[in-house]
């Protein structure tokens, strides 16, 4: 069935087209290469910022500005902060975000000025899109990738995957270099635009050679209308908070520790009350985020004048921090032809323990996008692909059953091996087991607000269960949306797996990382925890400010 | 989670299959088929890019609110994020405008009143 594989050349292979992969695409055309992006929904739609308005870190070109925009950041961050870093998406954020004013169209405040940093989502997105492609960036949407490819010279040279929809079941690109663009994690809890973001590119990142970094910062949590996906914070900014005797529940010290009302949801229902919410907020709304007042016209609730339920949703990695380590200026990685962008990148550089949203992530997407994409362009260049070269898949978990199918003359597959180990577990009942694990432990907003040895030591031994059950399961079909499912289910188990480690590796708590058998906040010597490992997880601690 | 797709407005122009993020329409000979609901993210945004306004989300990610509903609580609803978000025919109507850049301005309200 090689005719089913459509296979495509070219210099920078950008895996995700979010905010982070359309910058990188826009980027690497400007730099001089090709870049073809693999989009696992539609590149314009799919990624948190498609369905949310990313406000942008965005400081103008004053010496003083910047200092104090950075100290504030590099107290944030307790340690773990790089200023170098942050100063370099401060003024790549500065000087590129207006270019996408070309295709966004923006409405002047009420001074006629034009606020460049503040960007609704769907327009955002729709507007990256179309300048990705009068860059002549080549888009390949609902084409989800698999596995990434290696060269026997140890670089990554391309990926391959399935395609949802088109005349093809699978694509193959060989590449220069690939940028890793894929988002971070939130276990499919409902997070708004937030399905798509299970953590394979954390997974094939891992499985080429990557470590990764901070993913004990991964227990943040956002407050929505109980069963809705809408976790935007502005409306939540006037709200007052009930348990279920009526009592008010005291504000969080911080503004994104929602640890109290997570106890009080443990006694039921919490209902939040927005009547605080002042009369000219009110009118604006709609012009605001139009999506916030249709969910609740459509829910049948006068947000203003009557209390509603609510629920907190897990973000994991999105507004978390941990991700694949950035090993250098150039936003590569510990493999060679391997770059990262955006949320599936370990923020902190720029953020250290505490959530960069609000702006710090977006500046991050956008600009490490950019840095990404030249130095994988330079990469290229300098490591041109030569087109008889064998390259193999450098990973399968969740994919047992694949068949050799991409076995072209360049080709090889690393799928024989498990084959020959005989039929696997032919299982649709481990995959919703797993979705149950990967639910209690990573979604609990108590479990992840309240950490301790016990608790994660009984989550590891589950969640080794469970990679275990998937890692040679056998789809029930091997159709490309039955693959690319058990990928996904793989690819959240393993960063569950990274997260708990992690969590389990810094005893001391730190930033959004809270042990509760531990009094000590941070430690003497600022350290990250480093993880990887598929099949066998690892962690160690690293000084801040060392290399390797 | 997806709710309906209205068959008399639908044009069959399959923007939908096209630009929903979770692949949840299918394409036919005829209209799309609402082939994967299960796998619906709650976005909204398939409606924005319909612009014959024939697609209806409910905001719980659950069906079980949504199937209450019937064809008379829906028709008055649709169209109205592609509207309120100020696309195509309504671009030029200032009521619509894209005033997203209000965001930090109301956070800073409720952080200093
Ligand atoms: C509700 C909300 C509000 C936010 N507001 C702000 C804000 O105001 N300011 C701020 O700085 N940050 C904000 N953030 C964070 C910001 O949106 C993210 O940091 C940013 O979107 C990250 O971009 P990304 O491209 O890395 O990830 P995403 O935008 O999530 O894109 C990842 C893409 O990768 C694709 N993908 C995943 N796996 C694969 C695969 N295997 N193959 C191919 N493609 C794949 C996905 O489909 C997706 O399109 C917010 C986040 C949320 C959830
Ligand atoms: S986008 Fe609307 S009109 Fe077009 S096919 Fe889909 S439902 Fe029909
Ligand atoms: S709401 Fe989003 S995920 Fe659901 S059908 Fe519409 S576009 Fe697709």
């Amino acid at each position: 069935m090689t005719d089913r594989v459509r296979t495509y050349d070219t210099d920078v292979l950008i895996i995700g087209g979010g905010l982070a992969g359309c910058w990188t695409a826009i980027s690497a055309r400007r730099a001089g290469v090709r870049a073809i992006v693999a989009e696992k929904g539609y590149c314009g739609t799919s990624g948190v910022a498609a369905s949310a308005g990313p406000g942008h870190w965005f400081v103008p070109p004053e010496a003083r500005l910047r200092e104090e925009a950075i100290a504030r950041r590099m107290a944030g961050a307790q340690g773990l902060g790089d200023a170098r870093w942050m100063e370099r998406i401060i003024d790549r954020t500065y000087r590129t975000l207006p270019d996408i004013g070309t295709h966004y169209h923006y409405t002047p405040d009420d001074s006629g000025a034009v606020r460049r940093h503040a960007l609704r989502g769907p327009e955002y997105l729709r507007a990256l899109r179309e300048k990705a492609l009068a860059a002549g960036a080549v888009l390949l949407d609902h084409s989800p990738a698999l596995q990434l490819l290696g060269h026997r010279d140890g670089r990554v040279s391309g990926a391959q995957g399935v395609s949802r929809q088109g005349d093809g079941d699978e694509w193959l690109v060989r590449a220069g270099a690939v940028v890793l663009a894929t988002g971070g994690c939130a276990f499919r809890s409902h997070l708004l635009g937030g399905s798509n973001n299970t953590g394979d590119g954390l997974l094939m990142a891992v499985e080429a050679g990557a470590a990764l970094s901070g993913m004990e910062f991964s227990s943040f949590f956002t407050v929505a209308p109980a069963n809705t996906p809408l976790s935007r914070a502005m409306i939540f900014s006037f709200a007052r908070y009930y348990d279920t005797q009526g009592r008010e529940i005291a504000k969080p010290a911080a503004p994104n520790d929602h640890s109290a009302i997570a106890v009080a949801l443990q006694g039921g229902p919490v209902l939040c009350d927005l009547s605080a919410t002042p009369e000219i907020v009110r009118r604006q709304l709609p012009q605001i985020s139009p999506n916030v007042t249709l969910t609740f016209r459509r829910l049948g609730i006068d947000p203003f004048t009557q209390r509603f339920p609510i629920s907190l949703l897990g973000e994991g990695t999105i507004r978390g921090v941990g991700g694949v380590r950035v090993t250098g200026e150039d936003a590569g990685t510990d493999v060679p032809g391997l770059y990262v962008a955006g949320d599936v990148a370990s923020r902190e550089p720029v953020t250290g323990p505490v959530t960069g949203g609000g702006a710090v992530n977006a500046a991050w997407a956008l600009a490490s996008g950019c840095i990404a994409a030249e130095a994988a362009a330079r990469s290229a260049l300098e490591n041109p692909l030569d087109q008889r070269s064998i390259l193999e898949p450098l990973g399968d978990a969740g994919l047992s059953t694949r068949r050799d199918r991409t076995n072209s003359s360049t080709t090889r597959s690393a799928f024989a091996n498990t084959l020959s180990k005989g039929p696997t577990r032919p299982d649709a009942s481990a995959s919703s087991e797993v979705e149950i694990v990967l639910r209690e432990e990573m979604l609990s907003p108590t479990r992840q607000y309240f950490r301790n040895a016990d608790t994660l030591a009984a989550a590891s031994a589950r969640l080794s269960a469970a990679w275990g059950a998937l890692r040679d399961a056998t789809p029930p079909s091997a159709g490309p949306r039955e693959r690319q499912r058990f990928r996904e289910l793989a690819a959240m188990t393993a960063t569950a797996r990274w997260c708990t480690a992690s969590a389990a590796a810094r005893t001391e708590s730190l930033g959004m990382h809270r042990r509760t058998d531990s009094s000590t906040n941070g430690s003497d010597v600022p350290a990250y925890v480093i993880s990887g490992g598929a099949d066998t997880v690892w962690t160690r601690r690293q000084a801040a400010g060392t290399v390797s | 989670m997806i709710t309906s797709l209205d068959t008399e407005r639908c044009t069959a122009c399959n923007q939908c299959v096209a630009t929903c993020p979770r692949d949840v329409f299918e394409k036919t000979e005829h209209i799309p088929t609402i082939a994967r609901p299960q796998d619906c993210q709650t976005c909204f945004l398939c409606e924005l890019y319909c612009t014959a306004d024939a697609l209806f989300v409910h905001p719980e990610a659950e069906p079980a609110m949504a199937a209450r509903l019937t064809p008379s609580d829906i028709t008055p609803l649709l169209g109205e994020y592609r509207r309120e978000s100020g696309w195509d025919e309504w671009s030029e109507n200032p009521r619509y405008a894209n005033q997203h850049w209000r965001m930090e301005d109301v956070f800073r309200l409720a952080r200093d009143g």
